[in-house]
């Protein structure tokens, strides 16, 4: 337990439980320790609050009405915008397109540069992405012919780079990469991967759903074209997400969705689109959940990314060292820069049983393969458990996932 | 512990899903089919060999939970000697029992150990993957089978 008072003094993990209500709470007569922030984080206070505050106070629709609701709603709106802006320290507000998750920025992307992609043109990712980064490439391809190269992995889950760059050529005309793996924990060298791309002209798109709580993300120093993220991951509600798009790449993309705010005139002759990133933005878009998404990154600036990235890395290091002394335990995903997720096997037990196991002693872990099968076949198993840690998490947690391990073993026996 | 687990995890479960019976591969199988849970990942392949509307052997293989070993592994059990007829039977019995609707526990033997999985929702597929897929073998289908 070493490790933690580098951080303890300055870093109040129990003052961040507190903000966030539904850790109060326990699960089969026991305390919840919630270790599946890798599908999903839980939401503080000031999430909540805002929420409601919208539905109580200012709820209107947007960028139409004249009245004093909607102005304040728009406002809320566009703040919000401006908060993703500075967070990933994008040049310009209208480089960010709010979405309802980085699932729909990737199709949205995918569906925006079909219209550059022909048949025998290769879009290229890595083996290590979760199915939201596979299946809309995929069906791509289908409609244009072009063909999915996948960089490989090795036994660490690590991505083999010299492999990557051989899969470069001048038929590679988009790359869509994962910032670091929901599956392993593994982060990508991006900054690397995005220049050597570049030297070919190859745009790429990051995924960054599961970097984004964890890592800070300069989106003009990375250089990517798009860099995608959902905010159910970052501590903000379901069902709202973000696309950055460099300026010039989303005004050459087609809209993903027609409808309403997303024009500037309609006759049945002909429509004209509005700017970006309006264009994007079809239908009344989810304002409570947008404002909830600004709230999010609020709260994160408070205590600070790097600050809450330094606990995390210290509550993986020590599960990982605790976890040495349990024989049967086989950790999948063991790159030298991962994030805080252990994703595990137990000799001689499924992972289902470990969920199920695990959530009768109040521990909430994922058993399955993580949207990510193609992973899963590449190590060898069904399936693992995986334990995801986020900024609320504490050393203790850690210990009592271990104790968790250890009586379902015996209980197996 | 992990006590109040035992309504689900019963000794009989573990010594199944540590030696599942009738786990082989059937060269000369009448019939098999796939089952899959594309939910958890977990497949198993169904074997069975048919004489005169019988079931003379049965068997499987692949890879799941110990909920879905063990029931696997009983049902291949007890379905040996059965009628086709009886064995659509058993299933809709099992899968009856399976989902917490009321049955006569005596009718389903061996596979009384299994009541407990109603409780656990997101377990319950687990326990009916093979029955699932043994009743598309009996009513002839040759697609995989998925509990989705």
């Amino acid at each position: 337990m070493n490790e933690t008072n580098s951080n303890s003094m300055s870093y109040d993990v129990e003052k961040i439980r507190s903000d966030f209500p539904v850790l109060n709470q326990q699960v089969h007569g026991k305390p919840l320790v919630y270790l599946d922030n890798a599908a999903t984080s839980q939401k503080p206070q000031a999430v909540i609050d805002s929420l409601v505050n919208y539905y109580t106070n200012d709820n209107a629709n947007i960028h139409r009405g004249v009245h004093t609701l909607s102005e304040r709603a728009t406002l809320s709106y566009e703040n919000a915008r401006k908060t993703v802006q500075v967070f990933l320290n994008a040049s310009s507000e209208k480089e960010i397109v709010f979405t309802r998750g980085a699932t729909e920025a990737i199709n949205l992307v995918a569906n925006g540069v079909a219209e550059y992609i022909s048949a025998g043109d290769e879009i290229l990712i890595t083996a290590m992405e979760h199915h939201s980064n596979i299946v809309p490439w995929q069906m791509l391809c289908e409609k244009t012919g072009a063909v999915l190269k996948v960089a490989p992995i090795d036994q660490h889950g690590e991505l083999r780079l010299e492999e990557f760059e051989a899969l470069i050529s001048k038929k590679t005309k988009f790359a869509a990469l994962s910032h670091m793996s929901n599956a392993l924990g593994t982060i990508n060298p991006i900054k690397s991967l995005i220049n050597l791309l570049h030297l070919n002209g190859v745009p790429v798109l990051i995924d960054g759903a599961q970097a984004i709580p964890h890592i800070p993300v300069d989106v003009q120093a990375l250089g990517c074209e798009f860099y995608v993220f959902s905010g159910h991951k970052l501590y903000a509600p379901t069902g709202i997400g973000a696309l950055y798009g460099q300026l010039e790449q989303l005004e050459k993309m087609v809209p993903y969705q027609g409808g309403g705010d997303m024009i500037s005139m309609v006759t049945f002759d002909k429509t004209v689109y509005s700017k970006v990133p309006y264009k994007f933005e079809a239908g009344t878009p989810n304002i409570a959940g947008t404002i909830g998404l600004g709230a999010a990154i609020d709260y994160i600036n408070q205590v600070g990314i790097e600050a809450i990235a330094a606990h995390e890395n210290s509550l993986l290091a020590h599960a990982v060292e605790q976890s040495k002394s349990i024989k049967k335990l086989r950790i999948i995903g063991t790159a030298k820069n991962k994030g805080a997720i252990l994703s595990f096997v137990l000799d001689g037990i499924h992972p289902h049983d470990i969920g199920t196991m695990m959530d009768h002693q109040g521990i909430a872990v994922r058993a399955g393969h993580h949207c990510a099968m193609p992973v899963m076949d590449f190590f060898g198993v069904p399936a693992t458990a995986r334990a995801s840690f986020a900024m609320y998490n504490t050393h203790e947690e850690v210990d009592a996932l271990m104790a968790g391990i250890e009586n379902l073993i015996e209980m197996f026996g | 512990m992990l006590d109040d687990l035992r309504d689900l995890y019963q000794e009989v479960i573990f010594d199944h899903n540590r030696n599942p019976r009738n786990f082989r591969v059937m060269d000369d199988a009448d019939r098999q089919i796939d089952g899959f849970n594309p939910l958890c990942g977990d497949r198993l392949t169904l074997f069975i060999k048919v004489n005169d509307g019988k079931i003379i052997d049965a068997s499987f293989q692949g890879q799941g939970c110990a909920i879905s070993t063990a029931s696997a592994s009983l049902m291949t059990d007890i379905i040996k000697g059965q009628s086709e007829e009886e064995a659509q039977e058993l299933f809709e019995l099992f899968h009856k029992m399976a989902t917490g609707e009321p049955v006569e526990m005596d009718d389903l033997g061996k596979l009384a150990v299994l009541a407990g999985v109603c409780e656990y929702p997101a377990r319950v597929k687990c326990a009916t993957l093979p029955w699932h897929t043994l009743d598309a073998l009996l009513k002839g289908s040759e697609e995989p089978v998925t509990t989705e």
